[in-house]
């Protein structure tokens, strides 16, 4: 390093902010979203089907979050919430937002009040071991790849 | 249509059943689905906050075929900032809030991203009053 050179440099903003629509530009076709059945994200999670949703519906992009109000800052359509937050909120939060299927990560399973919940309002409820980073890794490397509109 | 609902304090677990009594008739009106996500977001937002920050509240929505509006009054301590509560990521939740995946301030700029028009009006120790406004895509109803 050169005398003088501060050690931390401003890095340049990226083109996009990920998570953000214009990024998806620069996706060549191959890594385009695929749609994704709800029966095979279970397979790929190894989930545990907690409470059927109203069909196998086609999921178009994932959003993994415990933090609600970030979940309610991106607009998708027919999302898949993965969290690690356990309460009815976040049942609530999905059916504001009309998403229709939850993953609960690392291994968490809800209470009886909170399947209830999303039964009532045909939100499907699966669990899986797997933590947040490696249950959203796997859903992208398998190709589920949509991002949301802020 | 005149709705009214009161919204009850300090319980967060069950917060956000006016929101979705809302939704649910919106749906039944046949309004566009987009307009129903931007009110239903919007209303949420308020409502938690009423619980979260106000002691509870109330609710007062009007519904005609142009738009929903919807006014959530609270009598809490009112906000001392509000521009500084309008930034995303400032907040002055509790941490017991923070655990239950709230508190991440993003309310009122989410109510901001998703209603029409946003009139907030607060005073410190006088509560708060949200009046978001959410206009109805017309061509879909």
């Amino acid at each position: 390093m050169k005398s003088g050179t501060p050690y931390l440099r401003a890095i340049p903003p990226a083109k996009g902010v990920p998570g953000q629509a214009d990024d998806s530009r620069n996706l060549d076709q191959k890594e385009r979203s695929k749609n994704m059945k709800l029966s095979k994200i279970a397979e790929i999670l190894g989930a545990e089907i907690l409470s059927d949703g109203e069909e196998d519906i086609e999921i178009e992009s994932a959003c993994g979050s415990d933090l609600m109000s970030d979940v309610m800052a991106f607009v998708k359509e027919n999302v898949l919430l993965l969290t690690g937050l356990v309460s009815p909120q976040v049942i609530r939060t999905a059916e504001m937002m009309d998403i229709r299927a939850v993953v609960f990560v690392r291994g968490k399973v809800p209470g009886q009040n909170i399947l209830d919940m999303a039964r009532e309002k045909g939100i499907a409820v699966m669990s899986t071991c797997y933590p947040m980073f490696i249950a959203c890794g796997k859903l992208y490397s398998a190709g589920l790849t949509g991002k949301g509109v802020r | 249509m005149y709705l009214h609902y009161d919204i009850p304090s300090n319980d967060l677990t069950y917060a956000g059943e006016a929101s979705s009594n809302v939704k649910k008739i919106l749906v039944q009106l046949g309004i566009d689905p987009q307009c129903i996500k931007k009110a239903a977001i919007s209303m949420y937002e308020a409502e938690l906050n009423a619980v979260i920050h106000g002691g509870g509240g109330t609710a007062d929505i009007v519904i005609d075929k142009e738009k929903i509006k919807i006014n959530i009054s609270d009598s809490g301590p009112g906000i001392a900032d509000l521009e500084l509560a309008m930034q995303e990521g400032y907040s002055t939740a509790s941490d017991e809030i923070r655990e239950m995946g709230f508190g991440a301030g993003m309310g009122l700029p989410n109510m901001k991203r998703y209603a029409d028009e946003l009139d907030i009006k607060t005073k410190p120790g006088e509560g708060t009053t949200v009046v978001i406004t959410v206009m109805f895509d017309t061509r879909h109803a």
